[in-house]
């Protein structure tokens, strides 16, 4: 049974890593100038756990194997250098992969947090609420008018509660469903959420941020690869939650621009 | 340490059915009742964990009788999205505090760290009786959350605010059934404190003569040190509980700021934080997936070295390194915040103890490999759940190394990657800890022995199905798969519905062989082969008893005197390869004593 179980340990481990080996599920490809190196922290801790994980469950299957179904007359032994060499071990040899995965990681992390996004990054807001997410563009004049909640009415299409009668900054903003944005270009995108918490998570962006009613939070990024992608909420929001979805579709500065002025006459 | 035997002299054997079986005293009822408790309590989560696995599987398809469990949730049979998150949100509550707290800590430990310290009962029965019955009642006011008009909560076992704080507005369940949640965990949360102060008290107070510190055995050393994470954790959870319910029925705004619409409403509430309710939630709740392992990792150690016939590597570090999980559990809670808006910084000031965090647990591991090396291990039931746990806490462990990383959480922040993480690490592996303490303490709890066979088919088809589950749950994460769907309607997750399926028949056949757990702990319960005083040839004090199972004040008319440390195995003495704790006998032994 000792023997079975050993190598039922080692089958387990060995199936377990086959998919992270061949990639069988792996995210949408990175779209954006940041995620590589998120990507490249991915793969190291990968590799530092995989060894961990395989390297671990084979010495726990090999000591079944060997240490079970001892004959009467053997005797106990111990680890050679017993527990102080399993101290060092996990100082030296975890203590030095969590620290080197620590210190490598802040980069990746500050890349996304730490650095103010650009003086020219195009400002774009995204306002979540039960279940939809809705965007603005400044207009023309490159200014955003201010947000009045009591005047937030779905049945009458204000979804971010503007008062373009009295609001001159109001008056060109253009409210959108879909998020599109051009190429290469760096976007900071200013986040509010008019009710619960959501968020704002594009796989294929490697962006992943909480909308937290009481705060207006920002991201900065710069998509790479014109195309369409999704946006989907990852935080818990209410019955509709699995179905809070938008596009966001990476054009050429052309196409945008295009696209912003069609927007623009529909509002 | 107290001379006890003034104090024995008091304690009488109850004789009405009520006293002896209902509002017992007695610790060994007290912690028979605990794990009652827990199993049906499993059994409830069990059961909405597979009706969730369906719906997830095979979306819309009908569930014979669904209807019958709610009208509302489920018209025509087929779960609504709110139900299914309604579900969802009961069996995380119900598992993570009436199953996971209950069974490890509170069952197994109020029913042998009184034994294994030498004591006749807790210093303060009643307030032990008090902790059972108000975690029943904290128990039934959850339950009765599924019987009130738009169900219980769909928030999650997390309960973030405002999605829990704003009332119905924000969603069926959200008004009352919110109330009951909080009321619910409020209550269990004062019997956790009641259960803490006994146990930390019975450790420090009521150990017997020659029971040091240090000769505590390690499950004993986990149920205390577990015990006074409970006091300090439970304290924050309960008035965050309070807080919660003031929002809902006095019109307070503790976790709602100002200028939220819903329906196109302006809610009533200024000046909250929402953040306040996530630093309040997890500073219990990381701790908290502690309180449900710790005792896992003593109750495995104590029944591995029984089995290995050899102590640990070193006793003292093992304590060391449970005393500094338990610290250190405190640090790092902001790592289920890292993409909240808490200020990035912090993210990283909480990353670090995170990947600190790593050591102590790779202790543990290594010293478990470490003391197998050499062992004459024996495989029963109760060894193979305990290397089970061995192995699932390592899988479950490494992928700490990716959530500790707030960069990769960008990634992987609430996908099933965490979903798969925490079941392993403190759901099955927990779990194992609970069947290791089950098929090894039975015998003393019922004087009768679990039947071995089917207790091997019971572990293979877990440990082989709970992999089948939990592994794939991972690959879901790293794919971008969100928790927390009813559905998976996105164009990206749609290759990975098969995945679904795959893990939704393994949960479905691995969940129907707890069933042979049933019905072997029942039928052993009353047919099994009676068991001698010390079937495991084991050394600690539950196992030096006059009778099996123990009589009321656990050691007749004498507390034990204790003359050893308590794993003084592989030595040469008059009973074998071990002596016992309360044996006065001199042995050679291999092992330096404290």
């Amino acid at each position: 049974m000792a023997k079975f179980f050993a190598v039922t340990i080692i089958a387990i481990a060995i199936l377990s890593a086959i998919p992270i080996l061949r990639h069988t599920w792996d995210p949408p490809a990175d779209i954006s100038t940041h995620g590589g190196r998120i990507d490249e922290q991915m793969s190291e801790t990968m590799a530092e756990a995989g060894i961990s994980f395989l390297a671990s469950q084979i010495l726990l299957a090999l000591f079944i194997w060997r240490f079970s179904n001892t004959r009467p007359g053997d005797k106990i032994k111990t680890f050679p250098g017993g527990a102080k060499a399993m101290v060092w071990a996990a100082f030296l040899l975890v203590g030095t992969e969590v620290l080197a995965l620590g210190v490598f990681g802040v980069k990746a992390w500050a890349d996304v947090y730490l650095t103010a996004p650009a003086a020219n990054a195009m400002p774009v807001q995204v306002q979540a609420g039960q279940f939809a997410f809705y965007f603005r563009y400044p207009g023309p004049d490159g200014t955003f008018g201010p947000l009045h909640p009591d005047l937030i009415s779905e049945a009458n299409a204000n979804f971010f509660g503007l008062d373009t009668a009295h609001d001159q900054d109001s008056k060109d903003d253009i409210v959108t469903a879909e998020m599109a944005i051009p190429v290469n270009r760096e976007i900071h995108l200013l986040m509010h959420s008019k009710d619960v918490g959501h968020s704002f998570y594009v796989p294929a962006l490697r962006v992943q941020q909480d909308f937290v009613p009481g705060l207006d939070l920002s991201l900065h990024f710069t998509a790479t690869q014109i195309g369409k992608y999704e946006i989907v909420c990852t935080q818990l929001c209410g019955l509709g939650h699995y179905n809070m979805k938008a596009y966001l579709e990476v054009m050429s500065q052309e196409d945008y621009d295009s696209w912003l002025k069609k927007q623009a006459a529909l509002q | 340490m107290h001379d006890m035997s003034a104090h024995a002299a008091e304690h009488h054997a109850p004789t009405s059915f009520i006293r002896k079986h209902v509002f017992s005293l007695d610790h060994k009822v007290i912690g028979k009742q605990y794990y009652g408790l827990a199993l049906v309590a499993v059994l409830v989560g069990m059961v909405l964990s597979w009706l969730m696995r369906i719906h997830l599987a095979w979306t819309n398809y009908p569930i014979p009788g669904l209807h019958l469990l709610s009208a509302n949730g489920a018209p025509g049979n087929v779960m609504t999205p709110e139900y299914y998150l309604q579900l969802m949100t009961m069996h995380a509550t119900i598992m993570v505090f009436f199953v996971l707290t209950t069974a490890p800590f509170t069952a197994f430990g109020n029913y042998f760290l009184p034994i294994q310290v030498g004591a006749e009962d807790m210093p303060f029965p009643h307030f032990n009786m008090m902790s059972f019955w108000v975690t029943f009642v904290g128990f039934l006011v959850l339950m009765s959350s599924f019987f009130v008009s738009d169900g219980p909560t769909l928030g999650g076992w997390t309960q973030y605010a405002p999605l829990s704080a704003v009332g119905s507005a924000a969603g069926p369940g959200q008004g009352t059934g919110v109330v009951l949640w909080a009321a619910a965990i409020g209550i269990f949360c004062i019997g956790q404190l009641l259960g803490a102060l006994n146990f930390i008290t019975t450790t420090l107070d009521m150990r017997t003569k020659g029971m040091s510190m240090w000769r505590l055995p390690l499950s004993a050393w986990s149920w205390f040190i577990t015990s006074v994470m409970g006091l300090t954790a439970f304290a924050v959870l309960m008035p965050a509980c309070i807080l919660l319910i003031l929002d809902h029925v006095a019109g307070t705004s503790f976790f709602v700021p100002s200028g939220l619409v819903l329906n196109d409403q302006l809610q009533p509430h200024s000046g909250g934080s929402t953040l306040l309710w996530q630093h309040l939630f997890w500073f219990f709740g990381h701790p908290e997936v502690y309180i449900a392992i710790i005792p896992g990792m003593g109750i495995v150690s104590h029944v591995l070295i029984t089995n290995m016939r050899k102590p640990v590597l070193s006793h003292r570090v093992v304590v060391y390194s449970m005393g500094a999980l338990a610290v250190l559990s405190y640090m790092v809670y902001g790592h289920h915040m890292f993409v909240s808006g808490m200020n990035p910084v912090s993210s990283l000031a909480f990353s670090f103890p995170t990947l600190v965090i790593t050591i102590p647990s790779s202790i543990m591991v290594l010293i478990w490999l470490g003391s197998l090396y050499g062992a004459k291990l024996r495989i029963n039931t109760a060894s193979l759940f305990a290397l089970g746990f061995v192995s699932m806490f390592i899988s479950g462990g490494v992928s700490g190394f990716f959530l500790a990383q707030p960069s990769i959480d960008i990634m992987l922040h609430a996908t099933y990657f965490v979903v798969g993480h925490f079941h392993m690490v403190m759901g099955v592996a927990a779990m194992f800890g609970i069947f290791a303490g089950t098929y090894f303490w039975f015998p003393k709890m019922f004087g009768r022995m679990m039947n071995e066979t089917l207790g091997k088919i019971h572990f293979w088809l877990s440990f082989v199905g709970a992999y089948c589950i939990f592994m794939p749950f991972h690959y879901l994460g790293i794919a971008g798969n969100v928790r927390r769907y009813q559905a998976f309607v996105d164009d990206y997750l749609q290759p990975l519905i098969p995945v679904h399926r795959f893990i939704t028949i393994a949960a479905l056949l691995t969940g129907a062989a707890q069933l042979i757990f049933l019905y072997n702990l029942f039928h052993s319960r009353f047919w099994g082969k009676p068991a001698t005083d010390n079937p495991w040839e084991a050394t600690s004090l539950e196992w030096s008893t006059p009778t099996t199972p123990p009589p009321h004040n656990n050691f007749g008319d004498k507390l034990p005197e204790v003359f050893h440390d308590p794993y003084q195995y592989g030595v040469e003495s008059s009973t074998g390869d071990y002596v016992m704790q309360a044996s006065p006998e001199k042995v050679k032994s291999a092992h330096d004593e404290a």
